[in-house]
């Protein structure tokens, strides 16, 4: 079906497992993050005041005694601010610094510059604020109560679901409640604003869309995006945390540096980054489905109440792709998807590794897990009867599922993780376990790859080639820890047929490549890695030129390999070719750009056809339970994930790996606990538990599916993969559930997310 | 002759000496490492002991010999670092070549975002260097208190069964001899007292130098590896002016064994601990292998976690159901008391002014009792307890003669369970049909609170069915179907 792809070299670079680009940094503490760079003379730090109450007026600010408190230079407040006081990444609404009423608790007040970050601190503790206090909107259920909504409500709608679940014999019915997550990047957030002559301002921050922090501090400063950089060399984390949220701290930053004229650098502390910024949306789901009787579905009425926070972010996008995957892969031939999107008095919830799209496969997954606890039947036997496949391949929002490959997938994880026979096993267990309780669950994912911002879809590159054969490339995607900056290096070797260690990666900045898309939706190896290719290519194609000139051959033949060029017969060195660019006048660097081919998306019609494609993979978890504690271990787990034809295989079982703990730890103990008051009581990682080493089984095993590659024309045919994995953690989910049902065969055990002990003793209760 | 008194700060930093004149009491080691010597390579992630990006190795010499512990940089204050030898991540890339763990750690993608790394290489360098060729479980173990958000640990795990061998080979075991050297030349047997009457971090050099300057100034904050009072500096913003630490007082942190009991000194860490309180019952251990972290246990003291009268600290629960006996010294005055008499009310102990915690005798088991202890919370490994259980048996002839319960997180101190204990008095073990009024006196000795951790109602619930658990395995001499982690024959193995 796949024909070979037309971009594919000679591979000397793609498809290689090389080490992350800064492998070797990291492990000697020489990879320098924004707070490890040698401090500016005279740089200043800066500290947020945090708001003590979630919703009120602010009726006094008394300031006094932090502008008199040691090493204190200046204390920013809404005042300060020459634009808009506006730091919002959509329709607005996110003030940098609270102006006259607090929305919630930790929204920044005001912030203290001073000689060193422990007096900022300090300081910061003593302010007299005096806040107006009204009773906060905190859980999903009050903000639905009070009818409070960041955005409208949304809705897909096929057939008339209502009426065909009306009317079935087989229903079934539930709610769930599926919890947020904290980021936990190790490194905080962090920005350092230096100040340059004539009003020019230069951001180095720890940011996933540096684009998006020049615009939003030129705004704020009043001045033309063209006087201010960001730059990025790497983040240590970001998960999504830093694709809006970093820009509220790299305003402040850049404030302080405004008003004291000063460098300035503002690094957060963990409690405070924990409480002040952006989360996972939490849900409330309510649904309803019908069955013909052998669980294959007639129709699915379910809406999503998604906890926003109090002001919009990213959360139009974020709801949206939850409805994008509330079918995960599964057929609903008459369907509902409605989505509210609820306003509390709680942090602004944001972007986080699959943007919503988790918590819409909970869903589907329970649903399936559901229907097969009524019937007594396995259930992967009901996810299999509802798989998309031909005839029954139009997702819920119009768009054609083309490149299904989930009935292969889950065939084969099914038989290398022997599922049948320990499916048997674990039902044995359970016959004659008295205190403990196992539960299998083998769970696919089908993930849809663009950003369905349309617009967002598209990327640059800057390569340039040195007159000794050095490279140095630089695009719009930024390094978090994903590998990207490797993957693109080893594009650009490939397409130069040269050695990777020619490709010196530098690092994302606005003045190099302007008007970049945040790293973000999985996409930043199929945008950036096409757009670096594209310039290669060009430069590549004029390098061929000079070759076939100087040295007779037909330039449609001359080939890069091996560090040579090869043109009539000869070899000659690539630097030496470089060389004689230079000296014939030949340029030697190129800008590159990519848009995502095919995708339309008509949000107020619900039509088009929003991804490029879909990433797909299936991961089979067992677990044991203690029925008296709550207790959980994850005991095994199998993956098998389609990356498509694979960039680097190390990165990408990377990705696979990392991703998939992390959903489990989402799933299981990563658990945000608001007080009545809207106070986040889980601000730390003593009382906010992400996994640890021995949280993840011995028993781990990650394959990648032997694809014939993406059969849509990605670079080298490769497939998204940072996000996807994250959601093959439901099967741990489901296992648990499993385990749960197993005290009584036919009950639908009450299980939210996370599962953590308390949790998962709730849903034996349930069943009881 | 040695001075009486020392007031420069004397420790090496990868074998080199260093003497500082200006310690600032509250100053961390981490804040010493990146703000003074701008050495850049130890992270700062959480600031309060928790995601070890901060780790470094510190070697000491324990027992005579040169032993390197990872120990959390953001909260251990730098005064307390007297006579070690300090080595960060910096150290260890000797002319451009990589250390065995950190080639492994590349070799094995080991790293994606990089910011963890810096501290899972120094527990791992410490791993490297503890003359052991681990399994997984123990790497497990070491890595708990290194929190990474990336890999999902697999790799970083094969890294280290792979890079560690258990006969160190690097540029540190080449120059044991010299830093064993080194280190036996700092130890001058002075006091070390640096600052003013008003405003000082001391580390008095025997235990009767300790209870003096103490006695002297009771308004000082004691101070054994700073796992608790780090962060009232680096979370509360506390200034605590006047610091003395434990650990260096000659005697002070000894453990003695005999065939009754084993004594910790009031300064002894955890680690050092650790054999004498896991010899008295698998389930001890178990519960100290789940207390904070290699990086905690390191640094953190049995008594200091005693002396801080947290309702949640582990081990005091189960010291009080083993019957464990608190000695505290003022000046040079000893008294000893019944550790569940310590605990007076929530942030209150039976502790005078100037009084410090000297030493906890735990009785071992004598024949025909049985111990079991069990550690509820969130995440198995580096969490704090929604609760903790512990309970021990006098069983004769199949009857209980006696128990003793203690839990943790179930009041608001560490508490003993009197009327379940009358309850299970002369109850037959055969026969679960007659527990049922022990469950419920359980709910006449506790009330629980409901905070982020847990729920009163979870608590209470669990708190019946751990005591159900315990019965159930000593009825049946079996956890083969009551435990998912910590089986007791699993440490009678490995030990």
């Amino acid at each position: 079906m796949n024909a070979k792809p037309e971009l594919k070299d000679a591979t000397v670079a793609v498809g290689k497992a090389l080490a992350h680009d800064s492998a070797a940094r990291h492990v000697t503490g020489t990879a320098l993050y924004v707070d490890d760079l040698p401090e500016p003379v005279g740089l200043v730090h800066v500290a947020p005041g945090l708001s003590p109450k979630a919703r009120g007026r602010i009726d006094k600010l008394d300031l006094a005694a932090v502008r008199k408190a040691p090493g204190v230079i200046a204390v920013l407040t809404a005042h300060d601010i020459p634009g808009p006081n506006e730091c919002s990444p959509s329709i607005g609404g996110d003030p940098i610094i609270a102006d006259g009423v607090v929305e919630f608790h930790g929204q920044v007040l005001f912030a203290v510059v001073a000689e060193t970050r422990d007096q900022a601190r300090r300081a910061t503790r003593l302010a007299k604020v005096d806040i107006d206090e009204e009773a906060p909107l905190v859980t999903v259920e009050q903000g639905l109560a009070a009818g409070a909504q960041v955005l409208d409500p949304y809705e897909f709608r096929r057939g008339d679901p209502a009426e065909a679940i009306g009317k079935a014999r087989h229903t079934v019915s539930g709610a769930m409640l599926v919890g947020g997550q904290e980021h936990f990047y190790l490194e905080g957030q962090i920005s350092m604003a230096l100040p340059g002559e004539g009003g020019e301002m230069r951001i180095i921050a720890s940011t996933q869309h540096p684009s998006e922090v020049q615009h939003l501090v030129a705004r704020m400063l009043g001045r033309p995006d063209a006087m201010v950089v960001c730059e990025c060399r790497r983040m240590g984390g970001g998960f999504g945390g830093k694709e809006s949220q970093a820009g509220q701290w790299a305003c402040l930053a850049a404030l302080a540096a405004h008003v004291t004229g000063r460098p300035a650098k503002m690094r957060l502390d963990r409690d405070d980054d924990m409480i002040a910024t952006g989360k996972r949306h939490d849900f409330l789901i309510e649904w309803r489905a019908a069955h013909d009787g052998k669980g294959v579905l007639d129709a699915v009425d379910v809406t999503f109440a998604g906890r926003c926070g109090y002001s919009a972010d990213l959360s139009l996008g974020v709801n949206d792709r939850t409805m994008f995957h509330a079918d995960n892969a599964y057929f609903y031939p008459q369907v509902r998807i409605h989505s509210k999107r609820v306003k509390t008095n709680t942090v602004s919830n944001t972007a986080f590794r699959g943007f919503g799209g988790p918590q819409g496969m909970v869903f589907a997954e329970r649903l399936m897990d559901q229907i097969a606890a009524r019937l007594g039947v396995d259930p992967l036997e009901i996810r299999k009867r509802n798989f998309y496949r031909k005839g029954r391949d139009i997702t819920p929002y119009g768009m054609r599922v083309e490149d299904n490959i989930l009935k292969d997938v889950v065939g084969q994880l099914a038989r290398t993780c022997d599922y049948a026979a320990r499916r048997a096993k674990v039902a044995d267990f359970n016959a004659s376990s008295r205190f403990l309780r196992k539960g299998i669950a083998l769970n696919p994912v089908k993930f849809g790859i663009s950003f369905t911002l349309i617009h967002l879809n598209q990327a640059g590159a800057l390569v340039h080639v040195y007159t000794d054969g050095s490279i140095q490339v630089n695009h719009g995607g930024t390094e978090m820890g994903q590998g990207l900056y490797m993957k693109v290096a080893q594009v650009v070797a490939e397409t130069f047929g040269v050695d990777i260690s020619r490709v010196r990666i530098t690092a994302t900045a606005t003045d190099k490549v302007p008007n970049t898309t945040p790293t973000a939706a999985s996409s930043g190896s199929d945008l950036n890695g096409m757009a670096a290719r594209e310039a290669a290519v060009q430069i590549r194609g004029r390098m061929a030129e000079l070759a076939a000139r100087l040295w007779q051959g037909d330039a449609r033949k001359v080939r890069f390999a091996g560090g040579k060029v090869i043109v009539g017969g000869r070899e000659i060195d690539f630097a030496e070719v470089a060389k004689k660019c230079f000296l014939e006048r030949v340029q030697l660097s190129a800008s590159g750009f990519y848009a995502t081919p095919k995708i339309t998306w008509d949000r107020a019609n619900v039509s088009g056809r929003p991804f490029l494609y879909f990433a797909y993979g299936a991961a089979c978890s067992e677990v044991t339970i203690d029925t008296l504690t709550g207790e959980m271990r994850i005991d095994r787990v199998d993956i098998l994930h389609d990356v498509g034809s694979s960039l680097n295989p190390a990165i990408d079982i990377g990705q696979i790996e990392g991703g998939f703990v992390q959903g489990a730890g989402w799933l299981t103990s990563e658990e945000l606990v608001f007080d009545g008051n809207g106070r986040l009581t889980t601000h730390a990682p003593s009382t906010y538990k992400i996994p640890t080493a021995f949280d993840v089984p011995a028993d781990f095993k990650v394959e990648l599916w032997q694809s014939k590659g993406n059969r849509e024309a990605t670079i080298y045919r490769s497939k998204a993969v940072g996000e996807p994995p994250l959601m093959l953690a439901t099967s741990v989910h489901s296992a648990i559930f499993h385990a749960v049902a197993s005290l009584k065969p036919g009950a639908v055990p009450q299980l939210d997310a996370p599962a953590t002990p308390e949790a998962i003793l709730r849903a034996i209760d349930s069943v009881r | 002759m040695a001075p009486r008194t020392r007031n420069r700060l004397t420790f090496l930093r990868n074998g080199r000496r260093v003497e500082e004149a200006a310690v600032d009491p509250n100053e961390t080691l981490l804040d010493y490492l990146r703000l003074r010597e701008r050495a850049n390579g130890t992270k700062e992630g959480c600031n309060e002991g928790d995601c070890g990006a901060c780790t470094v190795a510190l070697g000491a010499v324990r027992d005579g010999r040169l032993a390197y512990e990872p120990v959390n940089a953001c909260i251990r204050l730098l005064g307390t670092v007297d006579g070690c030898d300090v080595i960060t991540v910096d150290d260890l890339a000797e002319d451009g070549r990589l250390h065995p763990v950190q080639q492994a750690m590349v070799d094995f993608h080991g790293s994606q975002c990089g910011f963890c790394t810096p501290g899972i290489v120094m527990t791992l360098f410490a791993l490297y260097h503890a003359g052991i060729r681990p399994d997984r479980q123990t790497v497990n173990d070491w890595l708990a208190g290194n929190l990474c958000r990336c890999t999902g640990y697999r790799p970083i795990a094969e890294a280290a069964l792979a890079a560690v061998t258990g006969k160190p080979k690097d540029a540190l075991s080449q120059r044991r001899a010299r830093t064993v050297l080194a280190v036996a030349e700092m130890r001058d047997g002075a006091d070390l007292f640096i600052g003013s009457a008003r405003r000082f971090f001391a580390a008095p050099a025997t235990t009767a130098a300790l209870a003096a300057l103490y006695a002297r100034h009771p308004d000082a904050v004691l101070v054994g590896g700073a796992t608790d009072v780090g962060l009232w500096i680096t979370k509360q913003l506390r200034d605590l002016p006047k610091i003395i630490h434990t650990g260096r007082a000659a005697g002070f942190a000894d453990v003695v064994e005999t065939s009754a009991a084993v004594r910790i000194g009031g300064g002894a860490t955890y680690a050092q601990a650790w054999d004498a309180l896991a010899g008295i019952d698998p389930d001890v251990a178990e519960v100290l292998r789940r207390l904070g972290s290699r990086q905690v246990r390191a640094s953190g003291t049995v008594g200091g976690n005693i002396a801080n009268g947290s309702p949640i600290g582990d081990t005091p629960p189960m010291l009080i159901a083993l019957g464990a006996e608190l000695e505290l010294l003022k000046g040079t005055a000893r008294r000893t008391l019944a550790l569940e008499n310590f605990f007076l009310a929530y942030g209150r102990q039976d502790r005078g002014q100037g009084e410090l915690v000297s030493a906890v005798t735990v009785p071992r088991l004598a024949p025909g009792q049985h111990f079991r202890a069990y550690k509820i919370s969130k995440r198995f490994d580096q969490d704090i307890s929604a609760l903790l259980g512990a309970f021990r048996l006098t069983v004769e002839r199949g009857r209980i003669r006696e128990a003793r319960i203690a839990f943790g997180g179930m009041a608001a101190t560490p508490k003993r369970a009197p009327a379940t204990e009358t309850a299970l008095a002369g109850l037959a073990l055969s026969d679960p049909s007659t527990w049922a009024p022990a469950m419920e006196a359980l709910e006449r000795d506790y009330r629980p609170i409901s905070d982020m951790r847990a729920s009163a109602g979870y608590r209470m619930t669990v708190a019946r069915n751990l005591l159900t658990k315990a019965l159930h395995e000593i009825a049946t001499g079996s956890d083969g179907d009551s435990r998912l982690v910590g089986r007791r024959g699993a440490w009678e193995t490995a030990r």
